[in-house]
């Protein structure tokens, strides 16, 4: 078994003995500090010849039981010394690296600064994205197709299932809950108006905009930022390589060209869905549905859907690649970007679509 | 004192898919040794270093650390047993969201036995020992250079006081002079507490000033360990490939 720290004491004389290194001290650490602490009160004459071992830990405790000066008789090794020595070459008191706490005016300041930098920093990649499409037309033969059929794979096709599932669900409850209001007003044919509006022009794009934010917005935030953190993107830009070229435009443009497609896939599973339900809670035949679909929903709001599909696949695309860039070459920052990169593209897309809501307002509403 | 030895592997085997790293690897290091292994590039010296952290499990064979198995289960003999040892890795392996002090600090405060001040002074102790200064202690990893990292990196690993250290590739990276003082400290420490050290190095003259003894690792196992004249002095291929001309310098 190890040799215990030891400490005795004679008339006069402190002695230290057995092995006093940081594993031996830790079971019984409070009572030798308590009796270090109140020998060094006592005596002035340490016998440290005995101790085997004595590691820097130990050698801190004693020097701060000595109060940071040598005591006055003191017999040592000459290794051991050594290890006080360094101790002793420390500075005395070492101050805390204190931070003043902010105040509220600072962490305001700080927030509305932080804000205008993202918004700064969105309008430059919006800039940047625009020079780069420029040169691209100038130069076709650059446009990095394989890049951009990668993404559109990844953020669009990779999505089908699971904006399926969700879209089917949605549908399905949202056609019952209506169908058991409009059964009590007798008004059950109006379902196909109900459903037809709110999930082509309004519940399908959301729907979509929110799992594609957190499932392929992440995704491009935490991709960019761990290039950034290894390194890789300083590699891409010293082999000549324009990485906003190579890394930021196929994200962007896959998103953007995937997201209406994903739009029309889930609203037409949703529409399934709510048919179906129709059909087991009203009786509400499918061929009845489909028929009178186009009579009840003017075409214009399919094309407000895929518009919103097309705006909000930008904005997500644009707010994670932002964020990804930002990310600073530690874990931390990492996961801060990535959470901040989905919740900024939620609401930067519901916001987009009051806009859209309030612009379109004339337009595709069926006139009774 | 116990007579047990500090690391023992007896016939380990690693494998990776179809890649065979190591076959029926034994290698017994008793305390106070400090021990370089050499290698060629890919030889499997970082993986060794992990089977001995416990860090990957051998595919067949055991390893023993303080006479104790690695497979022990009891999660407070693993944790105690951890707590022996510090290892610095080839590429530091900081924390990338902490300041270089608090990745010192880190396995100090862990131990929740310690007040800050002592915490304080043992980070800037150690901090001192590699020569780094109050100034870099605020940095963090990724404001580093390469060199600054390795230091930061053996300085927590130092924190602990470990019985045992492991050390990949400790000198890479480092200029001739940081070079020397790591081989002046280590050697003091080793002095000091009686360390045990394993060091990966592909210098020879860190080898040359502060391995007692060197394995050499070949062809998938040690093919030879022992004091460091001896080997120096053995005609296997693979060492006189190794130290060519250097051979001089360690003898
Ligand atoms: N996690 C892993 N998965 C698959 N193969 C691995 C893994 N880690 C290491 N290897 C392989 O094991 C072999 C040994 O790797 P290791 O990192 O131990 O080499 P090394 O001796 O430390 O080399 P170097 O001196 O270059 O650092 C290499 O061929 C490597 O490709
Ligand atoms: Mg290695």
């Amino acid at each position: 078994m190890k040799a215990l720290p030891r400490l005795s004491i004679e008339p006069g004389r402190v002695i230290l003995a057995g092995t006093w290194t940081l594993a031996a001290m830790l079971p019984q650490l409070a009572e030798l500090q308590a009796q270090l602490a109140e020998r060094s009160r006592q005596a002035d004459a340490w016998d440290l010849s005995a101790v085997s071992r004595l590691d820097s830990a130990a050698a801190v405790l004693l020097w701060r039981a000595w109060g940071g000066a040598w005591p006055e008789q003191l017999q040592v090794s000459e290794v051991h010394k050594a290890v006080l020595g360094r101790v002793a070459a420390l500075p005395g008191d070492i101050p805390a690296p204190a931070a003043p706490p902010p105040r509220l005016p600072e962490i305001v300041g700080n927030l509305v600064l932080k804000a205008m930098a993202n918004l700064r920093g969105m309008v430059a990649l919006f800039g940047q994205l625009l020079l780069d499409l420029g040169y691209l037309l100038r130069h076709p033969a650059e446009v990095p197709w394989k890049e951009c059929a990668a993404n559109v794979y990844k953020a669009g096709a990779q999505a089908l299932p699971v904006t399926a599932l969700v879209g089917f669900l949605i549908g399905v409850t949202l056609s019952y809950l209506s169908a058991l209001q409009l059964k009590t007003l007798g008004a059950d044919l109006f379902i196909v108006n109900i459903l037809g509006i709110s999930i082509i022009r309004e519940l399908g794009p959301v729907l979509v905009a929110v799992l594609v934010a957190g499932r392929s917005g992440s995704a491009m935030t935490a991709q960019i930022g761990v290039m950034r953190v290894t390194e890789e993107i300083d590699a891409l830009s010293t082999m000549g390589v324009s990485r906003s070229i190579r890394v930021i435009f196929p994200k962007i443009f896959g998103l953007t060209a995937a997201m209406p497609l994903l739009v029309l896939w889930t609203s037409a599973v949703a529409l399934f869905g709510g048919m179906l339900a129709a059909l087991l809670q009203l009786d509400l035949s499918l061929v009845y549905f489909v028929e009178n679909l186009p009579r009840a929903v003017p075409v214009a709001n399919l094309h407000i859907g895929l518009g919103k599909g097309l705006v909000f696949g930008f904005l997500i695309a644009l707010v994670a690649c932002h964020f990804g860039l930002r990310v600073k070459p530690n874990t931390e920052s990492l996961s801060a970007c990535t959470t901040s990169a989905v919740v900024t593209a939620i609401t930067t897309v519901i916001l987009a679509d009051a806009i859209f809501a309030i612009l379109t307002r004339h337009i595709g509403v069926p006139q009774l | 004192m116990t007579a047990d030895p500090v690391i023992e592997l007896r016939g380990v085997s690693t494998r990776f898919g179809r890649l065979v790293v190591h076959r029926d690897l034994s290698l017994q290091i008793e305390a106070g040794q400090i021990v370089a292994l050499v290698g060629g590039s890919g030889s499997g010296k970082t993986t060794l270093l992990r089977q001995m952290l416990g860090l990957i499990r051998p595919s067949a064979g055991s390893v023993e650390l303080f006479g104790v198995d690695l497979n022990e289960p009891d999660p407070r003999v693993q944790r105690d047993l951890r707590r022996r040892l510090g290892m610095l890795f080839q590429h530091g392996a900081l924390f990338s969201a902490l300041s270089v002090f608090d990745n010192v600090a880190f396995p100090l405060r862990e131990l929740r036995y310690l007040d800050e001040d002592w915490i304080r002074r043992l980070v800037h102790l150690k901090l001192a020992m590699v020569g780094l200064t109050m100034t870099h202690a605020q940095l963090m990893p990724a404001e580093l250079s390469g060199g600054m990292i390795k230091r930061a990196a053996l300085a927590r690993a130092l924190a602990l006081e470990p019985e045992l250290l492991l050390l990949d590739e400790p000198t890479a990276g480092l200029d001739p002079d940081r070079s020397q003082s790591f081989v002046e400290l280590v050697g003091a420490l080793q002095r000091e507490l009686g360390l045990t050290v394993v060091m990966v190095t592909h210098d020879v003259n860190t080898l040359a000033a502060l391995a007692t003894h060197v394995a050499v690792l070949a062809e998938q196992k040690i093919v030879a360990f022992g004091p460091k004249a001896e080997i120096a002095a053995s005609d296997h291929p693979f060492v006189a490939g190794f130290f060519g001309a250097d051979r001089q310098k360690l003898l």
